[in-house]
């Protein structure tokens, strides 16, 4: 142990105590085996929508590769179905509400955790319960309350039911920022007779930016990926989103045109990887530190 | 000070007006359906019909429902099962990402693909790759000579079973791992350094060192982890729709297709309901989790 080198940097551990061959056994090759299992079905989803349809209907020949690859299924898919509209439908949905809860969430996180009002403890406990109740109970009483306010099959039914998942999310991801952000700046301000709006808007949201980054991402991603009240609540096809679409528009009785389906999830998946490529770390900030708070 | 300015230094005023939109918000589509999906539950409201109180009439009828029985059965198995295979697979991929890695940030970053990706369009991709005629994975062990026929993945009821959890595992297994690998990130390496001078064998150490650090973490990620499997929609939606035979329905598809595609809203209602008591469990196991948590940072808050 004594000659062993002096290792610097903490937080490679124990690590050099391990033989090469036996990294790679217990290491390298267990890794790479998650890697490809977890990825697979993004591979396969894309090598099917660009496989012509006798290759696909046909048990000879290689199945990982393709040998004359189409455009056709995209073609469809693009100008046969109403996936453009979809697209749209689910962007502007996605967008919205994110941007509705952002606000709302912004203004109640700073509430809670720092205006420290009488009532924002229980405020904040409230919050996280909202954040534990799933859609899957919400959805049926939901359902008659937006008959009952004539917002079926509409996209504001969505607009204004995703917040319910995403407020708790981002309020609880915006206390945690927000409490690490000094109170001695606040305090500076306040001496210097600024009103919370001011410092809210110029001192906490400057210093929130990383925060917020998280919140938005997630909340996108979220709304983006969201199923069961857009199966729900909307019933005309031009109204849909990706998902519902996909899933509820593109079967067609006992005949699956797995061409185009495939090339719609993957055209349906690519803007939140495409986002989330670019706020890797904001992503899994924000995740594990709902997760740690 | 005019009123406006007395109105945004007073702590109980601004507050409340800060919290104003969210708790409108929330009041009206979480709080209020909450209440009445419960009040559904004792009703018997069908769609475009408001109900009558008929009392616990939806409830003794679902537990004389075979179907629904069954429901119960798939769910919680679903859940167990593909909760505790997430939790071993997660917190391995965890400690192997936790290793000192070439690309170490590529490969955290690829592993939360499944993750991200809308569930309904990945589960489209396992629908193709359980195809009864052209599945990848029948086409791999036939040329392997393992089998002599396709595998029939969503027709038969524990095949089928099988493979819903086997995609469901696929999807939550980044969650549980990158979460857990934040837990990981903050023991400290020099536990493992006086714990290798005193001569303890690697399973000694994810023994007495990882597990206990971690076991706080692990309680409320498998809260959440829980949480999202018991109710879970969409994966089951895409891949079955609740067949062969009911084999694979939860609580969520039944209540989806007694509620929606039926037009019996409240005896969906009241299936939603009965899924509350397991979700209080499960908060309680993550509630008590983080108390431990707390005692052992020697905080009390």
């Amino acid at each position: 142990m004594s000659t062993a080198k002096k290792n610097n940097d903490d937080a490679q551990g124990m690590d050099f105590l391990q033989s090469m061959p036996r990294r790679w056994v217990t290491v390298y090759i267990p890794i790479v085996l998650f890697v490809i299992v977890l990825l697979f079905p993004f591979y396969w989803m894309a090598i099917t929508s660009f496989k012509p349809d006798n290759e696909l209907l046909s048990r000879d020949g290689n199945p990982f590769w393709i040998i004359g690859p189409t455009l056709a299924h995209f073609e469809k898919l693009l100008f046969k179905t109403e996936y453009p509209a979809w697209l749209l439908n689910t962007v502007i949905v996605s967008v919205v509400s994110t941007v509705i809860s952002l606000a709302a969430s912004v203004l109640a996180a700073y509430a809670i955790e720092r205006l420290r009002f009488q009532g924002s403890k229980p405020a904040g406990g409230a919050i996280f319960l909202a954040y534990l109740v799933p859609p899957s109970i919400l959805f049926i009483p939901l359902a008659a309350i937006v008959v009952k306010l004539g917002l079926f099959d509409s996209r504001m039914a969505l607009i204004l039911t995703y917040p319910t998942f995403l407020i708790p999310f981002s309020t609880w991801l915006l206390m945690g920022y927000f409490r690490s952000i000094p109170y001695e700046l606040e305090e500076c301000a306040l001496i210097d007779g600024a009103t919370r709006w001011q410092i809210l808007v110029k001192i906490v949201l400057p210093l929130a930016v990383p925060g917020l980054i998280s919140a938005g991402i997630f909340a996108f991603t979220l709304s983006w990926n969201e199923f069961i009240y857009a199966l729900t609540f909307v019933s005309s096809s031009e109204n849909k989103t990706v998902p519902v679409g996909v899933v509820t528009e593109l079967v067609e009785g006992d005949v699956y045109h797995w061409g185009p389906l495939m090339a719609g999830a993957l055209l349906g998946s690519l803007p939140v990887a495409f986002v989330y490529s670019f706020f890797v770390e904001y992503y899994v900030s924000g995740m594990t530190g709902s997760v740690k708070e | 000070m005019t009123r406006l300015e007395r109105f945004q230094n007073n702590k109980n005023a601004l507050g409340w007006a800060f919290m104003l939109p969210a708790t409108v918000l929330l009041l009206l589509f979480l709080t209020y359906p909450l209440g009445l999906g419960t009040w559904l539950g004792f009703t018997d409201a069908k769609i475009g019909r408001d109900g009558v109180w008929i009392g616990l009439e939806n409830f003794s009828f679902l537990i004389g429902d075979e179907v629904t029985r069954l429901a119960l059965f798939n769910t919680i198995f679903y859940t167990v099962v593909a909760s505790i295979v997430k939790f071993g697979l997660g917190l391995w991929l965890a400690i192997l990402l936790n290793k000192n890695l070439p690309f170490q940030s590529f490969f955290r970053a690829v592993v939360l693909l499944p993750w991200i990706v809308p569930t309904a369009l990945s589960a489209i991709a396992f629908w193709w790759i359980f195809d009864a005629q052209f599945s990848i994975i029948s086409w791999v062990l036939m040329k392997l000579g393992l089998i002599h026929s396709y595998i029939d993945f969503l027709g038969n009821p524990w095949n089928a079973r099988i493979s819903t959890i086997i995609a469901n595992v696929w999807r939550g297994i980044p969650f549980v791992a990158i979460s857990l690998l934040a837990g990981l990130q903050t023991i400290s390496p020099s536990y493992y350094e006086a714990s290798a001078i005193d001569g303890a064998t690697p399973w000694q150490q994810f023994r007495h060192i990882t597990l206990p650090l971690l076991t706080p973490i692990i309680a409320v990620v498998m809260t959440f982890s829980v949480l999202f499997t018991f109710t879970d929609f969409q994966l089951i939606y895409v891949l079955t729709r609740g067949g062969p035979l009911n084999a694979t329905h939860l609580m969520a598809t039944l209540a989806f297709q007694r509620a929606i595609s039926g037009g019996a809203l409240a005896e969906g209602a009241a299936i939603a309901t009965l899924m509350v008591p397991f979700l209080l469990a499960a908060i309680m196991f993550s509630y008590f989790g983080l108390q431990r948590r707390a005692w052992q940072q020697g905080g009390d808050k």
